[in-house]
């Protein structure tokens, strides 16, 4: 089937609409995407036929909702390739993903030990790595990149040292859309026996995520950046690894028995899933890449990579604007800014326009800092923008840059 | 002019514009002509947390009035302090505390006046209004 970008915004009504008299044109899918019809009808499908607790009641409706939920489980798992269900824990996005995992790592750290992560992490990829060297007396080490936004993979290999416990890192980084080799530094790293974390949340819906290809030890990202539902999310763990881990947070499914003195805990996945689990996202975020599944992978990175580099030809055109990161590999990410004006008016402007891009740091804070800006203008490519898409926020950035000047 | 007085004259002037790119001109031009804050205000101690551009907001206590200068490397966040320094700099803290802020509404920049917003004008209100209520309890002890 020829993608057909027309038919696919057809799935998602709230593009069309206008904001301040215009035409949305909504380029913020870095911060969220919109969610396709077959999505929401999941969730109130589960809700109006389905909906009841998992995993403990003896009645059809509970046997039904269990069913859906681990059938959820299975296809993200073959979806992400992971070798088995088990290794897919459903959290409630990325960041609680990566908190997981940190806060599951003490016993794995000592006090002089390192945790290597790079410049162009966002916070939640930053923070709970260096509570974690807080907690446990380690040291948090940042790899460079070079002047084009890659990773600097001498120094990446200079900072692998028998004092590093774990790498984390971007998939794809959400400021600059470079696109890591991540199996190549897995690679890297295991040669070394360190485990990697890597954090997918930019790329879950823009790439192919094979976890057995990369060899990556941990893979997180959010349902919410992928078309699906907020507050529903993935942490991939290899099964060795999940098994060494000790549980999170505690209590519902995750115990095996308890008494007022000792209380064991269960077997995987169900060890990290605290509580009354989100059921009805787990579907939401089933049916999201099955959507994603039925237009095809290949088909959705042709068709961003050419919106990108078109939206990057049209802006460059416009005086003094300096697009921020040109990484070899890049996709859905175009951040700028322009010589003498700041972000935020940009973005104020095109808000009236009816562009919904994003301003500031982009909760990515040192990296911003590093490059040496108080904000950059980021616009995020999603499989539903159009070329005239990209005419209209270019010509509003042009509108913007000389009402500014 | 009261604080009141000058309020509607913005209003007034604000009225005459037909469409937002008119307004948001105007606050450019506005933001370009306010008067450069005095460097030694530039400073991590006057800078408002809580807006995404950098605003520099100095406060002096003279004679029963208040005297506000601002500065921000955002321009159109500069033409709205500018406005709010217009109709509250050299007022009373008294006046100035008793003021509401509905005429931003009025002339459309609501949007503005919602926390979340990037260029924190909501921040910016409330730094003014604690100046004015510090200088306030300064001038009864």
């Amino acid at each position: 089937m020829a993608f057909d970008v027309e038919n696919i915004r057809r799935a998602f009504p709230i593009l069309n609409q206008e904001i301040n008299g215009k035409a949305l044109v909504y380029l913020d899918n870095g911060a969220t995407t919109q969610k396709p019809d077959v999505v929401v009808q999941s969730l109130v499908d589960y809700y109006h036929k389905t909906n009841s607790n998992v995993h403990r009641g003896a009645h059809r409706l509970s046997q039904l909702a269990t069913e859906q939920y681990e059938g959820a489980r299975s296809y993200i798992a073959s979806y992400i390739n992971a070798a088995q269900a088990r290794e897919v824990i459903f959290t409630r996005g990325t960041s609680e993903s990566v908190n997981l995992v940190a806060n599951s790592f003490d016993g794995f750290v000592d006090a002089g030990d390192q945790v290597l992560i790079t410049t162009l992490e966002h916070h939640s990829n930053i923070v709970p790595w260096q509570q974690l060297c807080e907690r446990t007396g380690a040291s948090l080490q940042v790899v460079a990149l070079d002047e084009n936004g890659d990773l600097d993979l001498q120094d990446l290999q200079a900072k692998l040292s028998e004092k590093t416990k774990l790498l984390a890192l971007a998939h794809i980084s959400n400021v600059l859309g470079s696109i890591n080799p991540i199996k190549q530094i897995v690679g890297m790293a295991h040669a070394r026996d360190i485990p990697v974390f890597v954090d997918g949340a930019q790329a879950i819906a823009h790439t192919h995520v094979d976890v057995q290809d990369m060899d990556c030890d941990f893979y997180a990202f959010s349902g919410h950046k992928t078309y699906g539902p907020m507050g529903i999310g993935v942490l991939y763990g290899k099964e060795d690894w999940l098994n060494k881990l000790p549980p999170y947070q505690f209590g519902g499914e995750m115990i095996a028995h308890v008494s007022f003195e000792k209380t064991s805990f269960t077997t995987l996945p169900y060890k990290f899933e605290a509580g009354t689990p989100n059921v009805s996202g787990a579907l939401g975020l089933e049916a999201a890449i099955r959507f994603i599944e039925e237009i095809g992978m290949e088909p959705i990175i042709a068709h961003e990579d050419n919106l990108l580099e078109y939206a990057t030809d049209q802006l460059e055109k416009i005086e003094g604007l300096q697009v921020v990161g040109k990484a070899a590999h890049k996709t859905a990410v175009l951040s700028f800014v322009v010589e003498g004006i700041h972000a935020s008016d940009i973005g104020t402007l095109l808000d009236q326009m009816g562009v919904a891009i994003r301003t500031g740091n982009h909760c990515a804070q040192p990296l911003i800092d590093k490059l040496g800006y108080h904000g950059v203008v980021r616009a995020t490519i999603g499989l539903y923008n159009t070329k005239s898409e990209m005419d209209v926020m270019a010509e509003a950035v042009n509108k913007a840059v000389n009402m500014l000047r | 002019m009261t604080i009141a007085e000058k309020q509607q004259e913005v209003i007034n002037e604000f009225s005459m514009f037909d469409d937002w790119m008119d307004k948001y001109a105007y606050l450019i031009e506005l933001g370009k002509d306010l008067p450069v804050i005095d460097d030694q205000y530039r400073t991590e101690q006057q800078l408002i947390s809580g807006c995404q551009s950098r605003v520099w907001l100095h406060a002096a206590y003279h004679d029963g009035s208040i005297k506000l200068t601002a500065d921000s490397d955002a321009v159109i966040t500069k033409g709205i302090v500018s406005l709010l320094i217009r109709v509250l700099s050299g007022h009373s803290p008294q006046e100035i505390l008793s003021a509401d802020f509905d005429f931003l509404e009025t002339i459309g920049l609501k949007d503005h006046l919602s926390p979340t917003r990037a260029n924190g004008l909501v921040s910016m209100v409330k730094q003014i209004q604690l100046y004015a209520r510090a200088f306030h309890l300064k001038s009864m002890q």
